[in-house]
């Protein structure tokens, strides 16, 4: 069988666009949007099922198929507008790499999602995994205008524009952006920009969790409009001490204010970090998610936060934690067997908390599913979706778990 | 078309007084915004509750008649405009704010309620919900959940789709879901942002939960006058490109300024300029202040004669008294206002200002501008005369010309009013075939007999085929 695909594979692609992963699976590595299709159409045809992969920097590559599809060759930086702020960018280019780019013309991409810095850009958008920014900037859904996708069965759908304001048709764009590939491959997307801040200021406190939640509850009362007010767990920002980042952005003037009403707040030692300690200091936090293999984030707002916090450090533990403090996200990351996973999404759930899978080794994410359970009616209507976008089942994404959890 | 055995069982579940299908009594909902579709619906249903439009959409799932959601009524694309075959629900009666939040910033409230008395209900909190459409004094949230309506403010705030968290909808078979969650994070893939925008063909979304924001603690108002168009364009770029992000930048042309002030809204705004550009800045007062101060040297830097500046809320109105009634004050100049609505990239504002003004002059027609211009989103509204065939052509065909220039210059057919029935030939100008066979498909998930405001947003001629769903409901 796997002879069969790689030799079709090879057949479509050319020598230069198949090879074979670790373990002997067929890659396709198309490098362009209608190479993608043309690998999907002939999967969906022979009923074969895909793995995509981005930059393959993910856990295991792991969940079982016929052939997997990477995204590394579409790695392209199509087109940079300084004046429009906006950028179309192919699925595959590592966001390190788009960072740099960007920052040679003046303008960067407001998202700092967990991870190592090649992650590819279309991971974290099939995932949605925007990270301290977001208090700021918002979901990875605000920074997207549209974007090209690959359907299971090998269709080119070419939702949104390239404009930051635009309602024609139906926003199909919402599906793909955290659809963890389940709605099609992503080939290419139109991201929207900003100006490069002439000021980028992180401060740290340090102290007892509750203290720090607290004074972030305070910050937020006081409106601060902070780029990003992170609590971190001691272990994820390497400290003694649990911490409270907040980072302002924006012109001299605005920061310099934001700083100095931060001072007084939550009789804490606010310590500014020295520029060139700033993006070391994000960077390792983006990549302290990497100790364990299963992360989950959680989405709850303001007192919720202390309670969730406590929900998980009693059912996990508190070990790699952050919170987004007014943004309404919480991260977890570290092992655990499935049923406890599988309880703590429980008890969130019963708080009206939702709890989404990131990422974790395929008989976990198979077991519980990305999302698990919908609300009634909902999984009925996202399992028509899928078969809308992928009629033959080929994308092997487990949205879903397979644990009985059923509609709540 | 609706039977009087239909009349009566809709009169059952809300009460027979709020049921109308009598000719007369169909009048005021023969139109939206749009002054060129006009349409008597087959009758107007106008339920008190959420349950009641629960049964009424089940009533018409089992009857199979088709059905279309109405706010207010201020749609500027026939959204809200229904066949004589189909029946009309009014959701005027649901206008209840269900609940505050003010610690986490949320409201619960029903699709009816007017926008404007949202911010207003919550002013008192020091919170305010932000997307601000012109028509916000009449307009209402499920409209703007429906066509993912923005204002100026959204410049900096972002728009309906933005702000919006969770949504109880009726699905056109009389099922119930809820989408999202209140805590923003989507449970399972995003439906809530699927849904905004989606020109009541979805669903009717019957309980909408919103983000508030804190009133910004200082706000100024500049307003420069420019000798062009195009300088007052280059300005726009230039601040963008400094990383502030005004909260509202809005243009407007010597066209619409002259309307305004020969109206009684008359704001002072300088008639001989060729464009006034309104820029406002919100925040921490020491910020705005700095801010101000490099945004009012870019504006001069950039060709504006004057630049007027504002930070008390009585002379802040009055900047923006022309701009807010602008639509009003061109309403004025002839019988018939067709608004338009399209958005180009922003550093192509300079030249489709030219492109429209070329076109309006081949035309022969009087066209005004007022827009968001800081994110490209233009208005060139057309002043003309229905009853005369001749113009309503020539309006039809400059239009057209418009749209297809902003299409051209890498833009969008609409920014914030939605396709509904004007636009639908313009859609195959942006999505090809197989997009918009996807965009149908997904409809279909939601409503697979296409009942829900049938005929609106995607031309189905126009579709290459998708399969669909096996399996959806009927
Ligand atoms: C140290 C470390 C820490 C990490 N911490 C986190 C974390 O906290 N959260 C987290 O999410 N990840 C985390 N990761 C994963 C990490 O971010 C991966 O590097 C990243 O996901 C890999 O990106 P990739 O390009 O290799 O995509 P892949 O791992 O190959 O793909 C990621 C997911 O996105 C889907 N996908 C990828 N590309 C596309 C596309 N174009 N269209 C549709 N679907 C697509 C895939 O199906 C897969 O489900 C961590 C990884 C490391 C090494
Ligand atoms: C003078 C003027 C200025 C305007 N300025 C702006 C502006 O600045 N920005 C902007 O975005 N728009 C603007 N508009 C357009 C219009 O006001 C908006 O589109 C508004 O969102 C429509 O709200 P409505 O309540 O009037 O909806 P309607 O016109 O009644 O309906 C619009 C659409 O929404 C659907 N719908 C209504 N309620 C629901 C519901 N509960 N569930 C599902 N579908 C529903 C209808 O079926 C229809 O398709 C303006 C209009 C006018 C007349």
């Amino acid at each position: 069988m796997s002879d069969v695909v790689h030799g079709r594979l090879r057949a479509l692609l050319g020598t230069a666009g198949v090879e074979r992963d670790a373990a002997g699976l067929p890659r396709a590595i198309p490098d362009s949007a209608d190479a993608l299709s043309l690998v999907c159409r002939l999967a969906h045809d022979e009923g074969w099922k895909i793995r995509i992969e981005g930059q393959g920097t993910w856990l295991p590559a792991d969940a079982p198929a016929d052939l997997a599809v990477s995204t590394r060759a579409l790695d392209q930086v199509v087109s940079v507008s300084p004046a429009d702020l906006v950028a179309t960018v192919q699925a595959g280019t590592p966001l390190e790499a788009l960072r740099r780019r960007l920052a040679d013309e003046g303008m960067w991409l407001a998202l700092d999602p967990p991870g190592r810095p090649e992650r590819s850009l279309g991971s974290i958008m099939a995932t949605a995994t925007a990270g301290p920014l977001r208090h700021g900037f918002g979901p990875v859904r605000d920074h997207v205008l549209g974007c090209t996708v690959a359907t299971g069965d090998g269709r080119l759908v070419k939702a949104g524009g390239r404009v930051v304001k635009n309602v024609a048709g139906y926003d199909l764009t919402k599906l793909q952006v955290g659809g963890f590939g389940g709605f099609g491959i992503i080939a290419e997307a139109h991201l929207r920009l900003r100006a490069l801040p002439r000021a980028d200021v992180t401060l740290l406190a340090r102290g007892m969790r509750d203290a720090l939640t607290s004074a972030a509850r305070d910050a937020m009362a006081a409106e601060l409009v902070p780029a990003a007010l992170e609590l971190l767990s001691p272990a994820l920002a390497a400290e003694a001490d649990w911490v409270l980042a907040a980072r302002f952005v924006g012109t001299d003037a605005a920061v310099q204010g934001d700083v100095r009403r931060l001072a007084p707040i939550g009789n804490l030692a606010w310590q500014p970090l020295t520029p060139d300690k700033t993006a070391p200091f994000w960077s390792l936090v983006a990549r302290g998610s990497q100790g364990g293999p299963v992360t989950l984030r959680l989405g709850v707002l303001g007192n919720g936060v202390d309670d969730t916090i406590d929900l998980l450090a009693h059912d996990l533990d508190d070990n790699l934690l952050s919170a987004g403090a007014g943004s309404g996200m919480i991260r977890w990351t570290g092992d655990a067997p499935v049923e406890r996973l599988r309880a703590v999404r429980r008890a969130a759930a019963a708080r009206e908390i939702p709890m989404t899978l990131e990422r974790a080794p395929w008989p976990v994410r198979r077991a519980l599913g990305h999302f698990g359970a919908y609300r009634e009616g909902v999984g009925q209507l996202v399992g028509q979706l899928r078969d809308t976008f992928d009629p033959g089942q080929c994308l092997q994404v487990a949205l879903e778990g397979s644990g009985g959890d059923g509609e709540r | 078309m609706i039977g009087p055995a239909l009349v009566e069982a809709l009169g059952r579940i809300v009460g027979p007084k709020w049921v109308r299908h009598r000719r007369a009594e169909l009048r005021t909902y023969t139109m939206d915004g749009l002054p060129t579709r006009e349409s008597y619906p087959g009758a107007v249903v106008m339920p008190g509750t959420a349950a009641q439009v629960r049964e009424i959409v089940r009533l018409l799932h089992l009857t199979d008649v088709p059905f279309v959601a109405r706010g207010a009524g201020t749609g500027l694309s026939g959204g809200a405009v229904a066949d004589p075959d189909a029946v009309l629900v009014s959701l005027t009666r649901l206008n209840r704010i269900l609940s505050v939040d003010r610690a986490r910033r949320r409201a619960v409230v029903e699709p009816g309620v007017v926008n404007a008395r949202l911010s207003e209900a919550v002013a008192p909190l020091g919170l305010y919900y932000v997307p601000d459409p012109s028509s916000q004094s009449a307009c209402t949230v499920g409209g703007n959940v429906a066509e993912n309506a923005g204002g100026p403010h959204c410049l900096k705030y972002g728009v309906t789709t933005n702000h919006i968290v969770q949504l109880d909808v009726v699905l056109p078979d009389g099922s119930e879901l809820r989408l999202g969650s209140t805590h923003g994070e989507p449970w399972g893939p995003d439906l809530v942002g699927l849904f905004v925008g989606s020109e009541g063909m979805f669903g009717i979304a019957t309980a909408i939960t919103v983000r508030l924001e804190p009133l910004p603690p200082s706000v100024r108002t500049m307003l420069a006058d420019f000798p062009t168009v195009r300088a007052a364009s280059e300005a726009v770029s230039s601040v963008i490109a400094t990383g502030i992000v005004p909260a509202a930048m809005e243009m407007m042309d010597r066209a619409c300024v002259a309307a305004v002030e020969a109206s009684i809204y008359a704001a002072g705004y300088p008639t001989d300029a060729a464009a006034v550009l309104l820029v406002e800045l919100d925040g921490q007062a020491d910020a705005v202040a700095a801010e101000a101060d490099i945004v009012q040297a870019i504006l001069l830097e950039r060709g504006a004669r004057a630049v007027r500046s504002a930070s008390t809320p009585g002379d802040r109105a009055r900047l923006w008294q022309g701009r807010k009634k602008a639509f009003g004050a061109m309403g004025r100049i002839a019988p018939d206002l067709a608004v338009q609505d399209a958005v180009v990239p922003r550093s192509s504002l300079p030249d489709i200002m030219d492109r429209i003004a070329e076109i309006r002059d081949r035309h022969a027609l009087s066209i005004s501008n007022v827009f968001h211009a800081g994110d490209g989103n233009l208005h060139p509204n057309i002043s003309f005369d229905r009853r005369d065939a001749d113009v309503v052509r020539r309006v039809h065909v400059a239009c057209t010309e418009i749209m297809a220039a902003c299409v051209e210059a890498g833009g969008s057919i609409t920014g914030e009013h939605g396709v509904g029935s004007d636009k639908l030939g313009y859609m195959p100008l942006i999505f090809d075939a197989e997009t918009l066979g996807a965009m149908r498909a997904v409809r279909r998930v939601f409503d697979p007999a296409e009942r829900a405001n049938p005929g609106k947003v995607v031309p189905i001629h126009a579709c290459r085929e998708w399969r669909a769903a096996p399996g959806a409901r009927l």
